[in-house]
């Protein structure tokens, strides 16, 4: 398992001016496909007058064809796994009679194109079907780890983020001093250590030696707030050291790439003090990559956390794909599978949009 | 010195030990006899139940694709799950394995072992208020025998023909004789439900000492004390919580820091670790379930006998026990049944590592080169390394083993069962004969050493419906040096199970039957304020 975040999507080089691309996405067509005489006109035009709507129209489209593509993906995947779900589900007790039972009461004797359209005919009208090993309805079950998930991704946000930037522009100030020098040891210290060792020592020290922390970090239906953002500080705690350094050092990059161009010199000459000169007129033109990183982040704090879950014992998504895919529960992993899936799409879409309205430039690609 | 106090005082109160072992073993430690017999009241006192409580385990096994249905229970979790809320018509003794009354009073064979007749207790209630009736317990074990069910408990049920009434009793017709139907009875899925289950198999509506408050699965289950239980002997604390957590190094923190009072499945690497924590007591228990290496004996080079005895003999057991349990187990002998087994056929000569011989048979059978062994980690815990262990101690009998290891995803499916050699495991089963039909009649699903001796399969019939115990014991002991001496089971260990839990935790019952005193564990003990 690789620690941190640094999955998915290739980043960009992080040079302001450049159009931020994302490899889920890439290359955009340069002209947008001419339907016909009237229907490519308009396009043009609206194109022209709005392009900010034109390219969220245009992502939209093609975040539903990925979405195609990512089902076909994971079902061809979970297809070409050794054993199917009546011999996994069954594993060392599986007796012919029993796999023979269940493969004919799901259908899995069926050829795999039938099964799919079957599927996806289901998931169109949004329905997920029923999952196979439990018999729960997949959407209910979702809901209530997606919840969990995003509870703790939305607290590891709150605090990594402000925090990072902030680091970063400190960082920035005192730049070769020894403020810079101790941000970075630390955060090189956070991203070099693999996440569950950074959970485990936390619980060694704050669980079992000072006993002030709680664990295991199970979140369940009658739990009050004060005791599900308890049982959390731990999981937050690491999944905040583990996204930290990466953001901080982008940020940090991004800004002292800008600290060197003329307008940043002219605001010096004037006299400005230097945290107004990074705050006003460096940072947003560094925002670009900086946005690029947190959405990445973002959804390395949803999708990548397995791990995390399973130290901490935490019922989240991570935790429930992967009981999924180890029997074999097609209808549960293509659920997870595309929740993620758009999860990274949309976070990207927004990344990229927020650069755009940070920097016009961007808004036409030469 | 107050160790070894500590251990003799345990022993009292596991029932291991009486009064006269315990003075005679503490003099001969020079423990004063007053003080010895003080000790042993004191232990003896702490006997006493105490009721009230929350108690909390940290287990293993759970899955968010957990059946809520009884039928379908396969992980260690919910196997504690369906204890606390169901009841079988038979339960096994802890310590004999034979056969005691549960919600079946009292039972009788006829004269062939062909036909049984069930009591049925009266005035038993479910959770939901309904009265258990012999109707409940027909359409129970129905739902469990019809051909198109998914029950786990399919192959325990194969040999019953017919399931009906006679007035309040119930009436097993078996295909043959087995003088060990009760024991099938107490089959982990069998749990009686209202209208066996037919209306709603996920309810989790039971007899069990505990009703279930909240179920999540994969994550959590909690239970309240049922008041109308049937039986006084159990069901000590008021609410039981049970956490999935299934990292190992999870569950050692969350006992060592007391966040739970019980673990389950120990890693042997870590066990001496977690012995030092002063408030935590560490819980081995023999058992049944045993390590194995299997070779298809009718698969070349396999199918020569003095190859497979050359690898028997080049099995080095008592390293295994020591380096792959850390000394948490007993060796094996190379058929599946030890000392827990009522008839076990005692006195047959351990085998032992022996270079010199396995050389001569493995020269004998004209084999060479080497000699493939498939394993993964998925097959016992530490497999992988158990299998390198073995390649050193045969390389010293001049037999060469070239280890494969085989993703542990799919080698259910792909390895176990279908290559002539590999690593696997076994749990246990209730009886002898259950054990030897499941793997080693010839034409068992699970045969997986490819064992087809038709005498075998002859003498093993003719035990199951023998009345006579002694003539029965006999039959296994023949039974048993087949299997050792011309099988495809190289048997090296049978593990221990090791659980721990807080010190506050008393009164654990050490069941030969499976592990977790045999899923009862939540019901049998209490907590110590």
């Amino acid at each position: 398992m690789e620690s941190g975040p640094m999955t998915g999507p290739v980043l960009t080089d992080g040079t302001a001016g450049e159009p931020p691309r994302s490899a889920d996405l890439s290359g955009m067509p340069a002209k947008p496909n001419p339907t016909g005489e009237i229907g490519g006109t308009f396009w043009r035009r609206f194109v022209f007058r709005r392009p900010l709507a034109a390219l969220i129209l245009k992502r939209l489209g093609l975040s539903v064809g990925l979405l195609f593509a990512v089902s076909l993906m994971i079902f061809g995947g979970i297809e070409a796994l050794p054993g199917d779900f009546a011999t996994t589900y069954l594993g060392q007790s599986a007796t012919p009679q029993a796999v023979e039972n269940i493969r004919k009461d799901l259908g899995l004797d069926r050829p795999w194109s039938e099964r799919y359209l079957n599927w996806l005919g289901g998931a169109v009208q949004g329905d997920f079907g029923t999952s196979w090993a439990s018999k729960n309805s997949v959407s209910e079950q979702i809901g209530n780890r997606l919840g969990n998930s995003l509870f703790l991704a939305f607290f590891a946000a709150l605090i990594s983020v402000p925090l990072a930037v902030g680091l970063g522009m400190l960082a920035v100030q005192f730049r070769n001093r020894m403020p810079d020098k101790i941000i970075n040891v630390i955060s090189l210290a956070a991203i070099s250590l693999p996440e569950f060792f950074i959970g485990y020592l936390l619980i060694m020290f704050f669980a079992v030696k000072l006993g002030v922390a709680t664990f295991p970090a199970t979140v369940y239906e009658s739990m009050s707030l004060t005791e599900r953002l308890s049982a959390i500080a731990l999981p937050v705690a690491t999944l905040v050291l583990v996204v930290l350094a990466h953001m901080m050092r982008m940020t940090r990059a991004a800004i002292l790439n800008v600290m060197s161009s003329a307008y940043v010199e002219t605001a010096e000459l004037k006299g400005l003090g230097m945290f107004r000169i990074i705050a006003r007129h460096a940072a947003p033109n560094a925002v670009a990559p900086v946005i690029n990183v947190i959405a990445l982040n973002l959804a390395y704090l949803v999708v990548g956390v397995v791990v995390v879950e399973v130290v901490f014992v935490y019922p989240g998504m991570g935790q429930y794909m992967v009981d999924a895919v180890t029997v074999r529960d097609m209808p549960v992993v293509q659920a997870c599978g595309l929740i993620f899936a758009a999860f990274y799409i949309f976070l990207n879409m927004a990344a990229d949009i927020l650069a755009i309205l940070a920097n016009p430039r961007l808004r036409h690609p030469r | 010195m107050s160790d070894y106090k500590d251990y003799l005082t345990r022993q009292v109160m596991l029932g291991k030990m009486n009064r006269r072992e315990f003075l005679g073993r503490a003099a001969a430690f020079g423990i004063a006899a007053s003080t010895a017999s003080t000790l042993f009241a004191t232990s003896a006192a702490a006997q006493e139940p105490k009721r009230g409580g929350h108690l909390k385990l940290g287990l293993e096994g759970a899955a968010a694709t957990d059946s809520k249905d009884p039928a379908k229970a396969l992980s260690q979790f919910m196997f504690v799950v369906g204890r606390n809320w169901g009841d079988m018509l038979v339960e096994s003794h802890p310590t004999t394995g034979a056969p005691v009354p549960a919600l079946a009073e009292s039972w009788e064979p006829s004269a062939d072992a062909a036909t049984w007749t069930f009591t049925i207790r009266k005035g038993v209630k479910f959770h939901d208020g309904k009265e258990l009736t012999v109707d409940d317990v027909i359409k129970t074990l129905q739902r469990h025998t019809d051909d198109k069910s998914e029950s786990g408990a399919l192959g325990v049920m194969k040999s019953i023909k017919e399931i009906k009434s006679d007035g309040d009793k119930l009436v097993l017709t078996l295909t043959e004789g087995n003088a060990d139907l009760p024991l099938l009875l107490t089959d982990y899925h069998l749990i009686i439900q209202p209208n066996g289950g037919l209306d709603n198999p996920d309810a989790m509506i039971g007899t069990g000492p505990y009703k279930v408050a909240s179920f999540e699965p994969g994550v959590r289950a909690t239970f309240e004390k049922n008041a109308d239980d049937w039986r006084t002997d159990r069901g000590f604390v008021d609410t039981i919580e049970l956490i999935a957590m299934n990292d190992a190094t999870a569950r050692i923190a969350a006992l060592s820091s007391g966040q739970v009072h019980y673990i389950n499945r120990v890693d042997p690497k870590t066990v001496n670790l977690l012995k030092r924590a002063p408030t935590v007591e560490i819980l081995n228990t023999s058992g049944r379930g045993h390590y194995v290496f299997i070779m298809h004996c009718n698969t070349a080079p396999f199918d020569n006998n003095d190859l497979r005895m050359a690898l028997k003999y080049a099995m080095d057991r008592e390293t295994m026990v020591q380096r792959i349990l850390g000394g948490y187990g007993k060796v094996g002998n190379d058929f599946p049944i030890n000392d827990t087994y009522a008839l076990f056929p005692e006195g047959i000569e351990q085998r032992a590592y022996d270079p010199d011989k396995a050389a001569f048979h493995y020269k004998k059978s004209g084999h060479s080169g080497p000699v493939l062994l498939r394993t993964s980690d998925v097959a016992f815990p530490g497999a992988v390394d158990a299998a390198v262990l073995y390649q050193e101690s045969a390389k010293k009998a001049g037999i060469e083993i070239e280890v494969k290891r085989e993703p542990g995803d799919g080698y259910w499916t792909n390895v176990w069962n279908v290559q002539p050699f590999s690593t696997s495991y076994w749990g246990g089963r209730p009886t002898q004969d259950q054990m030897y039909s499941t793997a080693y009649l010839s034409n068992a699903d699970w045969n997986d050493t490819r064992f087809q001796r038709p005498e075998f399969d002859k003498l093993l019939l003719e035990a199951r419906s023998e009345l006579d115990e002694a003539k029965r014991k006999e039959m296994y002991r023949t039974m048993a040096m087949m299997v050792r001496d011309e099988g495809g089971l190289i048997l090296p260990m049978f593990n221990d199970f090791v659980n721990a839990s807080t010190k506050q935790v008393k009164g654990y019952v050490h069941d030969i039957g499976n592990d977790m005193s045999n899923g009862y564990v939540a019901t049998r003990v209490w907590l110590e304020a």
